[in-house]
C-alpha cells in the first residue's frame, strides 16, 4: 500500500521546480557515512493481506472469557453510538486545538467533558485529561509538592499497587520522601495516617473504593490533613461516583482517577485516560490542557485553550508538567458515554454493579473453604480467600473460560490465597452462578494439584 | 452551538441498561453515599447523536482539508488501521489477563504483535531495543530521561545538567526538568541553522547528564555533524537523547542508532499515521542502545524457544513502571498495521515525498516570504512573516487568512528563535494540486498584506468564531458550565 498521491510525472515536475535533478539531491545533507547500515523490512502489502494477518493475530487472543477481572480496569458496556460518533474523521483526524476557529467542536466537547467530570467528582474544575489514572496521581503529587513547597507524600496502602509502582518510578531521581501506610481490615488506617502526618507532608493519596473494592468516607482524614496544611489527593472510580460520596463533598483538594470505565474499551491496557479535577484555589496550578469559555470579536460564545502560560510549549523547563499530547479522543468518548447513559443511567450502572457483586459474594460464601474478606461495604469488587494458591486456582478457571479475578499475591506478599473479584453490569446472574459452580468444582479437586502451588506464576 | 447541558430535559433517558436479574440490594450505609446526585445530562440517543455530529462539523481535520501544521506530521490516517484496532481479539482483551496463570497463552497474538513491532522499530531506527510503554511523545522523553538518570545512578556519576538546543520542542526542557535536571540552552548557528558545535564544546562538562537533539531539527534542517555531537557527549560520559518527532523525514535515509544515539523516542501519531485524535491518544515508544537495555521499564516481552511469547517482570535494574501495562496498545496496533502496509520501500517513499513536498512549497514561497535559512529543507520549512509584519500583518494574521481560504494554518511562532515563524509541514500524502492551491492562497495573502493590511484584523470571517478573547478566558476561568 502507498498513500502517496503524486504520480512519477508530477514528482519530476516538482523536482524541476526545486532546481534539482533527483530526490537524492534533497538528502545531500546526510553524508554517505551516515546512511543506514541496514533497513531490512518486508515489502509492502495490500490492505486485504494486512487485514488477514492481523485477524489471525487477533484470533490468537481469547477474548471470549467471562470477565470478573478488574483491579481498576473494568468490563463495562459501551453504547454503539460512542463508537459511531468518535469515529467521525472531523474528531479523530484533528490535532490539539491551537487554532480555535477550526476546533470549536473539540474545544466545546472538552469543556463539556470538564463539566461532566466536575459534576461527577463534585469538584470546581477539571482538566482535559492525563494519560491514565497512574500518571494523574503522579501529576497530582507534583501539584501538591509545588503548592505546599513541602517534600513528603503519604500513600495509603489501598491505592492501586500498579499506580504506586508508577509513582515511585517517576520520582526515583527526585528528592521526595514517600511514607506508605498499609490498610487494616481492608480500609485506610486512621491512627497510622495521623501518626505519619507532619509539617513536611505535601499530600496524602487515598483511593475510593480502594484497591480491595472497599468503600470509605475519608472526610475525617481530610480534616486531619488540612489541620496540618497537607493536601488530599483522592483517586476514585468514576462509575461508583454516581452513588458514592464524591471527593468534592468531603473537601478533597485534587480528585483523580482512571476514566477507562466511561466508554473506553479494555484494549489490553490502552489507550485510557486519567481525569483530574480540583478546587478553585488550586486550578491555576493544575497541569495539562484546560478549555475555557469566552467570547469572540463579535461577542459570540467561543471556546479556547486557556492558562497556556503553565504549559511546556510556552514555559519550557518551568512548565507545571511536560504533558503535550493528552488523551483527547478518550476524553471525548468518556463525555459521549456520560451523555448517552445520563444522570439516571450512570446511577443504574452503579446500582447494577453493586447488586450483582453482592449476589456474587453470597454465592461464594456458600462454597466450602471459601470466604469473602470481612470489610466494611464494598462497591463492585471484593476479596475472596481461597483454600489454595489463588494464582493456581485462577489458572484452572481461565482454562474453563472464566477470568475469575486478580490473584493478589503478586502485589501483596502474604496474600497468595486471595483473589480480587470484580462484577460489572454486563455479568448475568447465570454467569455469576456458573462461576461459583466451576470454582466449587475446581476447589473440590485442589488436593490433586497442590504440588503445583510452589510453581512460579507463568506470566 | 448550545452546550449539551442546555439541551438536557429532566427525566429524559438515552441508552437503556440491562434489567436487574439479581436481588436488588441497597446495603451501603448512608455516610458513604453522595448527598446530591451528579447532574449529568438527560438526553435521548438522537439528541446525543445530533449534538456530537453538530460539534464534529465545527472541527477541521486531515479528513476535512490540508493541515500543514509544522512539527505535527498531519498525514492521512488509513481506515484499515481503525478496522484492525477494533477487532474484538484486541479491543476486548483485559490487560491483567497475562498475569493470570494460563492467561499468557490466551494473549499470544497481542504479545506477538508487540514483540514484532519492537523488532521492526529497531530495524527502522538502528536502536538495540525498544519499549512500547510510553503513552505519548513527551512521555517517551520523560522515560528516556529516567533511563539516563538510572544509568548515571548505576555508574555513580554525579550529573546535574541537560543541554538542549534553543530551537527544541518545549517538551525537551520540560521533560529534563521534571526528571530533576537543570537545563542549559545551546545556541543555534545563525548561518547553518544547526547546533553550534563550538558552543556545545564550551557548555558540556562532566556534570552534563545528556544532550537532547532533534534531527532534522525544528528548522527542518538535518545536522550532518551529529556524530561529532555524539562524540563530544560521550567524551564526558553524557548520553545523547534523540527526539524522534521528525522521523518522517529520514526513513531509510538515516538511522539514529547508526550515529551512536543512546536513547530516542518515536511519535507514532506522526510518523506512523495513527490518528491525532484532537490531541491524543498517541504513543511514544523509546529505543535504546544495548548498554541501557537493563534499565528499560517493566515488563519486557520475551520470545521463548518454542516461539511463544512471555512477559518478563524480573528486571532488577529497571526504572520500574512508566505505564500501567504495555503502552497504548490499540494505537501501537495501528502503527504496526501502517508499517506493514507500506513495507520498507513504502517507508522510504514516505520520506522522499515528504521532503519533496516541503521543498516544493519552500521554493514556491521563498520569493514572497522571508526564508531565514535558504537551503534545501527536510520534511518541513520555516518561514518568517517579518516582511508582512512591516505592514502590520503578523504570522497569526496570515494563519487566520488561511482559515478563510479553507486551510489549517501552519504552526506559528515556533521555533521560538525565528521571529514571526511559520512552520509548514505538508507531509507525503498531499498531492501537487493541493500544494499548488495552497501556494496560490499564500501568494494571494502576501499580495493582500501589502495592499490591504488593515483587513486582516477581522479575519477569519468564514469560521464559526473569530479570534476568541483569550485574556478574558484566562481571567474569568469559566472552565465548567453552570446553568444561569
Amino acid at each position: 500500500m502507498s498513500f502517496v498521491a503524486n504520480t512519477p510525472l508530477q514528482r519530476e515536475e516538482m523536482l524541476k521546480a526545486c532546481g534539482v535533478s533527483s530526490v537524492d539531491d534533497l538528502f545531500a545533507d546526510i553524508p554517505a557515512s551516515l546512511r543506514p547500515q541496514s533497513f531490512r523490512l518486508p515489502p509492502g502489502r495490500s490492505e486485504h493481506e494486512v487485514l488477514e494477518y492481523f485477524k489471525q493475530l487477533a484470533e490468537r487472543n481469547y477474548a471470549q472469557l467471562t470477565v470478573f477481572l478488574g483491579g481498576g480496569f473494568y468490563d463495562h458496556f459501551i453504547p454503539s453510538a460512542v463508537d459511531a460518533l468518535a469515529s467521525r474523521g472531523e474528531f479523530f483526524t484533528a490535532y490539539t486545538p491551537y487554532q480555535p476557529e477550526l476546533s470549536q467542536g473539540t474545544l466545546q466537547a472538552i469543556y463539556e467533558y470538564q463539566t461532566h467530570i466536575g459534576r461527577l467528582t463534585g469538584m470546581a474544575a477539571a482538566n482535559a485529561s492525563m494519560y491514565d489514572g497512574g500518571t494523574a496521581i503522579y501529576e497530582a503529587c507534583q501539584m501538591a509538592l509545588h503548592a505546599t513547597r513541602r517534600t513528603r507524600i503519604v500513600v495509603d496502602g489501598g491505592v492501586n499497587p500498579v499506580y504506586r509502582k508508577m509513582l515511585y518510578s517517576y520520582t526515583a531521581n527526585l528528592a521526595i520522601d514517600f511514607t506508605e501506610v498499609p490498610v487494616t481490615h481492608g480500609a485506610s488506617d486512621r491512627k497510622h495516617i495521623e501518626q505519619v502526618l507532619g509539617d513536611d507532608v505535601a499530600g496524602v493519596i487515598l483511593q475510593n473504593p480502594n484497591f480491595f473494592g472497599v468503600i470509605d468516607n475519608h472526610e475525617d482524614i481530610v480534616a486531619r490533613c488540612h489541620e496540618q496544611g497537607s493536601l488530599v489527593i483522592q483517586s476514585v472510580y468514576p462509575v461508583a461516583m454516581a452513588m458514592l460520596k464524591p471527593p468534592g463533598e468531603i473537601g478533597v483538594d485534587i480528585a483523580v482517577g482512571e476514566g477507562q470505565s466511561l466508554g473506553n474499551p479494555l484494549a489490553f491496557g490502552g489507550p485510557y485516560l486519567g481525569f483530574m479535577a480540583t478546587n478553585k484555589k488550586l486550578v491555576r496550578k493544575m497541569p495539562g490542557r484546560i478549555v475555557g469559555r469566552t467570547l469572540d470579536r463579535e461577542g459570540r460564545e467561543a471556546f479556547v485553550l486557556t492558562l497556556q502560560a503553565r504549559e511546556q510549549h510556552i514555559r519550557r523547563e518551568k512548565a507545571t508538567s511536560n504533558i503535550c499530547t493528552n488523551q483527547a479522543l478518550c476524553a471525548l468518548r468518556a463525555h459521549m458515554y456520560l451523555s448517552l447513559v445520563g444522570k439516571e443511567g450512570l446511577r443504574e450502572v452503579a446500582l447494577l454493579c453493586h447488586a450483582k457483586a453482592e449476589y456474587a459474594k453470597e454465592r461464594f460464601k456458600a462454597i466450602p473453604g471459601v470466604s469473602v474478606m470481612e470489610t466494611s461495604s464494598t462497591f463492585n469488587e471484593f476479596t475472596v480467600h481461597l483454600p489454595a494458591d489463588a494464582g493456581v486456582i485462577a489458572g484452572r478457571l481461565v482454562e474453563r473460560g472464566i477470568a475469575p479475578g486478580l490473584p493478589l499475591g503478586r502485589y501483596y506478599p502474604g496474600m497468595e490465597h486471595y483473589l480480587l473479584v470484580a462484577v460489572t453490569e454486563k455479568r448475568t446472574k447465570a454467569e455469576i452462578g456458573h462461576f461459583a459452580e466451576v470454582l466449587e468444582e475446581v476447589l473440590s479437586h485442589y488436593w490433586d494439584f497442590e504440588e503445583e502451588h510452589s510453581e512460579r506464576i507463568d506470566v | 452551538m448550545s452546550v449539551v447541558f442546555n439541551k438536557s430535559v429532566p427525566g429524559r433517558r438515552g441508552v437503556r441498561l440491562p434489567t436487574c436479574d439479581v436481588p436488588f440490594v441497597d446495603a451501603i450505609p448512608e455516610e458513604y453515599l453522595r448527598e446530591q446526585p451528579a447532574e449529568l445530562c438527560e438526553l435521548s440517543e438522537l439528541d446525543v447523536v445530533r449534538h456530537f455530529t453538530g460539534l464534529s462539523r465545527l472541527n477541521f481535520g486531515v479528513d476535512t482539508g490540508f493541515y500543514p501544521l509544522g512539527s505535527c506530521t498531519m498525514k492521512y490516517n488509513p481506515r484499515v488501521s481503525e478496522r484492525i484496532a477494533g477487532l474484538e481479539g484486541f479491543s476486548q482483551l483485559h490487560p491483567f489477563l497475562p498475569q493470570l496463570r494460563s492467561g499468557g497463552m490466551l494473549t499470544q497474538g497481542a504479545l506477538q504483535l508487540l514483540y514484532e513491532l519492537e523488532r521492526v522499530l529497531c530495524e527502522i531506527t538502528g536502536m538495540g531495543a525498544f519499549t512500547l510503554q510510553p503513552l505519548a511523545g513527551a512521555h517517551g522523553e520523560l522515560t528516556g530521561m529516567m533511563l539516563i538518570a538510572a544509568y548515571h545512578r548505576d555508574k555513580g556519576n554525579k550529573k546535574h545538567t541537560v543541554l538542549i538546543p534553543d530551537e527544541a520542542h518545549g517538551t525537551n526542557p520540560s521533560s529534563a526538568a521534571i526528571t530533576g535536571y537543570r537545563t542549559v540552552s545551546i545556541p543555534t548557528d545563525g548561518t547553518t541553522g544547526r547546533l553550534n558545535l563550538k558552543a556545545l564544546e564550551d557548555l558540556v562538562d562532566d556534570e552534563t547528564a545528556a544532550i537532547m537533539l532533534t534531527n532534522p531539527n525544528t528548522l527542518g534542517i538535518f545536522n550532518s555533524e551529529i556524530e561529532q555531537v555524539v562524540e563530544i557527549a560521550h567524551r564526558h560520559d553524557a548520553q545523547v537523547y534523540y527526539d524522534g518527532a521528525n522521523l518522517n523525514a529520514i526513513l531509510g535515509k538515516f538511522r539514529p542508532g547508526d550515529a551512536g544515539i543512546d536513547v530516542m523516542h518515536i511519535n507514532v501519531h506522526k510518523t506512523f499515521a495513527t490518528p491525532h485524535g484532537g490531541g491524543g491518544p498517541g504513543a511514544g515508544p523509546v529505543g535504546v542502545r544495548e548498554h541501557l537495555v537493563p534499565f528499560l521499564p517493566i515488563s519486557r516481552i520475551e520470545k521463548r524457544r518454542d516461539n511463544s511469547f512471555v512477559l518478563d517482570y524480573d528486571q532488577p535494574r529497571s526504572i520500574g513502571y512508566v505505564a500501567p501495562f504495555y503502552g497504548n496498545f490499540s494505537i501501537l496496533v495501528r502503527a504496526y498495521a501502517y508499517i506493514m502496509l507500506l513495507g520498507g520501500d513504502g517507508l522510504v517513499e514516505v520520506s522522499e515525498n515528504a521532503v519533496l513536498n516541503a521543498n516544493y512549497v519552500m521554493h514556491a514561497l521563498k520569493e514572497r516570504f522571508e526564508l531565514p535559512y535558504d537551503r534545501s529543507c527536510m520534511h518541513e520549512c520555516v518561514f518568517s512573516a517579518s516582511r508582512q509584519a512591516e505592514h502590520g500583518v503578523h504570522a497569526l494574521d496570515i494563519a487566520k487568512a488561511l482559515i478563510d481560504r479553507g486551510y489549517h494554518p501552519p504552526t506559528v511562532y515556533f521555533p521560538l528563535i525565528i521571529k514571526e515563524a511559520m512552520m509548514i509541514e505538508p507531509t507525503e500524502t498531499e498531492s501537487k494540486e493541493t500544494l499548488d492551491a495552497f501556494i496560490a492562497a499564500m501568494l494571494e495573502i502576501a499580495d493582500e498584506a501589502e495592499r490591504n493590511p488593515d483587513a486582516f484584523a477581522e479575519l477569519p470571517k468564514r469560521a464559526p468564531v473569530c479570534r476568541p478573547d483569550e485574556v478574558k478566558a484566562a481571567r474569568d476561568m469559566d472552565v465548567s458550565f453552570e446553568a444561569c
